[in-house]
């Protein structure tokens, strides 16, 4: 497999990263070193086994359903970039 | 007294010999006064942390001292701490004022210990260098044109330096292990699910875990009676009792069998490290363990495995880096998109963005059977290799790093180069075991080699005491720089 | 050419937990911008989502009340898209395993004497967290945006595209709105946003069996505004085609004031969702005791009190389940059942058992009354007080006229104490609280009881029949119209109070004499 510009550039805007024509070169040999690396994985028959998403082997634990949380809109907005009555304020959502 | 262990300083503490305004004084001092040469510290907030040292003697003062109360404690800046900036080794969080406090960092206030500041990193615990930070790189103490390992670069530097008595640091891949060893101080990797991850922010969530880094393994046992718990906010925390893993430190050696892996002492190892390895092994011998050869075939695709699964669960952890509600936000944009693009594109160094699109490209439509899934498989057969060759040994030993620390730039240009670095720490993560790095003398350059202990699932108290036993028998692990000896 | 509709639904409830699916924060609806948006809930870096029990109950109920499967375990994933009401850039949803898988609903298709029962299957249903909203009122030319809706649980219940016209698609919505309600899980408040329909329609030739390209219309949040838009979609959809163009495959809005669809532009980038399992959140068991221990708690399920309203023994029940047997039917039957049967007419049965509150009312009052008065009871629910409630604009748990009040007024219909017209009377009285909605009372201080003593009707009987010499002539003489009139002047002077079995027992008897 090998990666193509095009592949660099829809994953960019997948991840909603701007990169230039320059970076997106870059980011193309580097990528294309590191999914030669990744390539091994590709020898092993790994039909049998499960895949593995956990380091344990355990089961989710349920929350009671009771209000915890108090109000601290406050001090969770005195870090935000950009608040206008009580609002995060974004550039203008198109539906 | 920069050398004292954490048993030797609580005992100043709780005898009045000193107070823990003055300790915390003392490390302050040293700390402004080296911290510039090293670059270990993102962020100090003095008074915080007196007013922290105030309160401990309080408590001192009213005999409801717990063994870490009043000594200072360094935290790597991927712990969220309520009041302090905490960067994440980041400019997209170079602004942000945590609002609340890490699990990790809750259990260090709870029982008294001062937070002396917050550690220099990879940014987003991203590289094994600490050359990635926003922040700059972190120098190795041993020698300032080597880098200190990554990502827990700064804590470890830290506490090599003497700047701290002990750190905290996180492992996703080797981050606490690795830069450990190179700077030649002592860390473990507790089992996943031992240390909550509540607070600390996440790099490979299925893989990060917290644990201490300090001179010894005495002083790691201590640190870990604090920082390991369950914790109800981390769904992936383990409800079980809980231990004091200063327990076993004195049980003697005699009869623990250690497995070495074959794969393990290969060329890939230099010949400074792999002399300093065999020398730990001998000594371990002399203290009466035996050795045995096990296998751990599918470790060789460690590597290649992390490097899917690491940069998959990434790319999404980091998707709420927006500059919508808190850190930086590109100051000119067109539209949303515009917005998004450049915020993540500027608040965001090369390394970050590289594992963002790998784990973006390995999970898109049409290549996530062949890579993420795939990887998961190969992860479980990775583990069951562990599983086998704990059936015929206590222990496994290896090295930590197959170099000693490498030179700053060294590999900053070449990834792979770079990942490969992390072969032997790596797997460890993946089968969600425990892992320690103990130093165990020097290779070229007089730079520091350490010893990477594997234990079985839960088996820290049992590392720490066959690491303890080790250090009991040498002194590695209170030698210091030369420049710093004074 | 003949144009068949395709139509499938993908419903979200939002479940009535007090706190959020993965947080502590609240879910109250209408608070202050952003204050029920806590640190989980703005992902904050470092926080962690842990599951809600009272999420994962709801669920189970449901996959109980349809006869899904209820898989254990099931995996919780990460739907990965950026969105400024998305706090950390993926939504937890759930997708290989979701936690219902299969299932199915019953409608009642047609009117007017084609009326039939129809089987609309469920894909799956699985548990997620709701987004925030974005403002689009104008703050500089910038969107607001508030989060306290973020991490309200959801449970999106997905049918398989089993609907063929917008009034199915009509009565299935309301079918799953009733029974989301029914079994407590969701308030089913369509203004407020808690029961949310997206719908996915496409066209084909009659007779194909080919699917059509579908485009799924977002967001519709009345029964109106999805028949609207299934008509309008579908129109668009058939004029396309007739003319020669292609659909293209789209996400797309309603427009309700312009009653149109039109396409999203948000959406017209082809999404790659990279959905991956949560390495946050560890799969969910549900063990065959929780779900046993629920199912004995869940109420009797809508269809099984339908029939049982219409049957008149536990016999006649099982033959009804059995003809109208499908899975829901098979998984609920363990579930508890009423005991007693009423024999009504499938038409009352299914008025009845249109929400459980009605429901529950009429055995309320047939438990004072007695089995054998049921039709009398369903009469008076169904007109009387339904059309009450509706003219007032209330529910009927806030019914002026409790069950018990009711009950008592039937009581006295059927005791022969007032007549059903008086009973109207009385009946008016109660509604309006007087003498406390008591019907006695209103009986006695109104003097409205009837009059069943045969010498006093005798006497009434009398004085119509000697002022009458004309029509009890035209009686005699075959005109049965005359009878008629010579009882409306009885009750008449009697005002209306005159028993009037009696008055025309007596009326005959005196006629014939």
């Amino acid at each position: 497999m090998s990666l193509s510009l095009d592949d660099v550039k829809r994953v960019a805007n997948l991840a909603q990263v701007e990169v230039s024509e320059d970076e997106a070169h870059t980011a193309l040999t580097q990528l294309s070193d590191i999914f030669s690396l990744i390539q091994q994985m590709q020898a092993v028959n790994t039909s049998t086994i499960k895949p593995m998403s956990h380091a344990q082997d355990v089961m989710q634990r349920l929350r009671p359903d009771l209000v915890t949380e108090i109000d601290q809109r406050k001090l969770f907005q005195s870090i935000a970039p950009k608040v206008e009555a009580g609002l995060y304020l974004v550039p203008k959502v198109i539906e | 007294m920069f050398n004292f262990s954490l048993k030797q300083l609580s005992g100043l503490l709780s005898a009045k010999k000193i107070s823990s305004i003055e300790l915390t004084g003392e490390f302050l001092k040293r700390l402004k006064t080296l911290n510039p040469g090293y670059n270990a510290f993102i962020t100090i907030n003095e008074e915080t942390s007196l007013v922290q040292a105030r309160a401990a003697d309080a408590m001192i003062a009213a005999g409801q001292a717990h063994p870490l109360t009043g000594i200072p404690v360094a935290q790597k800046d991927i712990f969220c701490t309520k009041g302090w900036r905490t960067t994440c080794g980041s400019k997209m969080l170079s602004n942000f004022i945590s609002p609340y406090d890490a699990d990790v960092v809750e259990r260090f206030n709870t029982v008294g210990a001062v937070n002396i500041g917050k550690t220099n990193m990879d940014e987003f615990a991203m590289g094994s260098s600490n050359e990635t930070s926003f922040y700059g790189p972190v120098k190795n103490p041993w020698d300032i044109t080597a880098v200190p390992g990554g990502s827990s670069g700064g804590s470890a530097c830290a506490v090599a330096a003497r700047m701290t008595p002990a750190a905290t640091g996180t492992d996703t891949g080797g981050s606490i292990r690795q830069p450990a060893a190179l700077c030649g101080i002592s860390g473990i990797k507790p089992t996943y699910g031992l240390v909550s991850r509540y607070g600390m922010i996440a790099f490979a969530s299925s893989l990060d875990q917290g644990g201490p880094m300090a001179k010894s393994a005495e002083d790691l046992a201590l640190m870990l009676n604090v920082m390991a718990g369950f914790d109800v906010r981390d769904s992936t925390s383990l409800q079980r009792e809980p231990e004091d893993y200063t327990r076993d430190l004195e049980k003697p050696l005699a009869g623990l069998r250690i497995g070495l892996p074959k794969e393990y002492f290969v060329k890939e190892i230099n010949d400074d490290v792999a002399r300093a390895v065999e020398a730990a092994i001998a000594e371990y011998r002399k203290l009466g363990a035996t050795t045995v050869e096990v296998s751990l075939p599918a470790t060789k695709l460690s590597v290649p495995v992390y490097y899917v699964l690491a940069p998959a669960e990434a790319s999404s952890n980091l998707s709420r880096f927006d500059g919508v509600r808190y850190g930086y936000r590109a100051p000119d944009y067109i539209d949303l998109s515009d917005m998004y693009r450049k915020t993540r594109a500027q608040g965001f160094g090369a390394e970050v963005k590289r594992r963002i699109l790998i784990g973006t490209y390995v999970l898109s439509h049409g290549y996530y059977d062949a890579y993420y899934i795939q990887a998961q498989k190969l992860r479980r057969l990775i583990a069951q290799d562990f599983i086998e060759a704990f059936k015929q040994c206590d222990i496994i030993m290896g090295p930590t790093s197959p170099t000693v620390a490498f030179d700053l730039g060294e590999k900053s240009s070449d990834p792979v180069q770079m990942y490969l670095s992390d072969a032997y720490t790596i797997a460890v993560n993946l089968a969600g075991l425990p892992g320690m790095s103990i130093p165990v003398g020097f290779g070229n350059k007089n730079r520091p080699v350490g010893l990477h202990l594997i234990g079985n699932y839960f088996a820290e108290a049992q590392m720490l005491n066959v690491a303890h036993q080790y250090q009991e028998a040498t002194d590695w692990h209170v030698r210091m720089p030369v420049q710093l000896q004074t | 050419m003949q144009w068949e509709i395709v139509i499938g639904l993908e419903v979200h409830t939002q479940l009535s937990t007090q706190s959020k699916i993965f947080s502590g924060g609240s879910t109250a609806f209408g608070a202050v911008p952003n204050t029920q948006a806590c640190a989980v809930d703005l992902a904050l870096p470092g926080v962690l989502p842990v599951l809600n029990r009272g999420a994962v109950e709801r669920a189970i109920k449901l996959g109980l009340a349809v006869g899904g499967k209820i898989n254990s375990p099931s995996v919780f994933a990460r739907k990965n898209y950026f969105y400024p009401d998305l706090p950390k850039g993926y939504q937890i949803s759930q997708y290989e395993l979701p936690v219902i898988d299969g299932g199915s609903v019953k409608i009642q298709v047609g009117h007017d004497g084609t009326e039939c029962e129809k089987t609309i299957r469920l894909t799956r249903a699985h548990l997620e967290e709701d987004a925030g909203k974005s403002l689009h009122d104008d703050f500089h030319g910038m969107t607001g945006i508030d989060l306290n809706r973020a991490g309200t649980p959801l449970l999106e219940i997905v049918s398989e595209p089993d609907m063929r016209s917008s009034a199915e698609a009509v009565a299935y919505a309301k079918t799953l709105h009733s029974l989301v309600r029914w079994i407590g899980i969701c308030d089913g408040n369509m203004q407020e946003g808690s029961f949310r329909c997206d719908a996915n329609v496409s066209v084909r030739p009659f007779g194909s069996d080919k699917l059509g390209t579908r485009c799924e219309i977002k967001n519709l949040n009345s029964f109106r505004f999805l028949e609207k838009a299934i008509n309008y979609e579908a129109r668009r959809q058939i004029e396309i085609i007739e003319d020669g163009g292609t659909i293209q495959q789209q996400t797309r809005l309603y427009d309700s004031e312009r009653d149109e669809t039109r396409a999203m532009r948000s959406k017209e980038d082809a999404q790659d969702y990279r959905y991956f399992p949560d390495p946050d959140l560890l799969p969910l068991e549900i063990s065959l005791q929780w779900v046993a221990k629920i199912k004995a708690a869940m109420p009797e399920l809508p269809m099984h009190r339908r029939y049982r309203f219409m049957a008149a023994d536990a016999a006649g029940l099982a033959a009804l389940l059995q003809e109208h047997s499908s899975v829901a039917f098979e998984a609920g039957l363990d579930v508890p059942v009423g005991r007693d049967f009423y024999q009504l007419s499938a038409y009352d049965a299914a008025m009845l058992t249109a929400d459980k509150d009605t429901a529950d009312y009429f055995e309320q009052v047939m438990e004072v009354i007695g089995g054998k008065n049921a039709k009398l009871c369903a009469n008076w629910v169904m007109g009387e007080v339904t059309s009450r409630l509706n003219r007032d604009d209330k529910d009927i748990t806030a019914s002026p006229v409790s069950a018990g009040q009711l009950a008592g007024l039937l009581l006295h219909i059927n005791n022969g104490t007032i007549s059903g017209k008086i009973a109207k009377e009385v009946f008016d009285a109660m509604w309006l609280g007087e003498y406390g909605g008591d019907a006695e009372t209103i009986i006695k201080t109104k003097g409205l009881k009837q009059i069943s003593d045969e010498g006093q009707i005798e006497k009434l009987v009398d004085e119509i029949l000697s002022a009458n010499p004309q029509q009890v002539a035209d009686y005699r003489n075959g005109k049965e119209k005359a009878f008629n009139s010579l009882i409306g002047q009885v009750m008449k002077v009697s005002k209306g109070k005159a028993n009037p079995a009696q008055v025309n027992e007596i009326l005959k008897k005196k006629l014939m004499e």
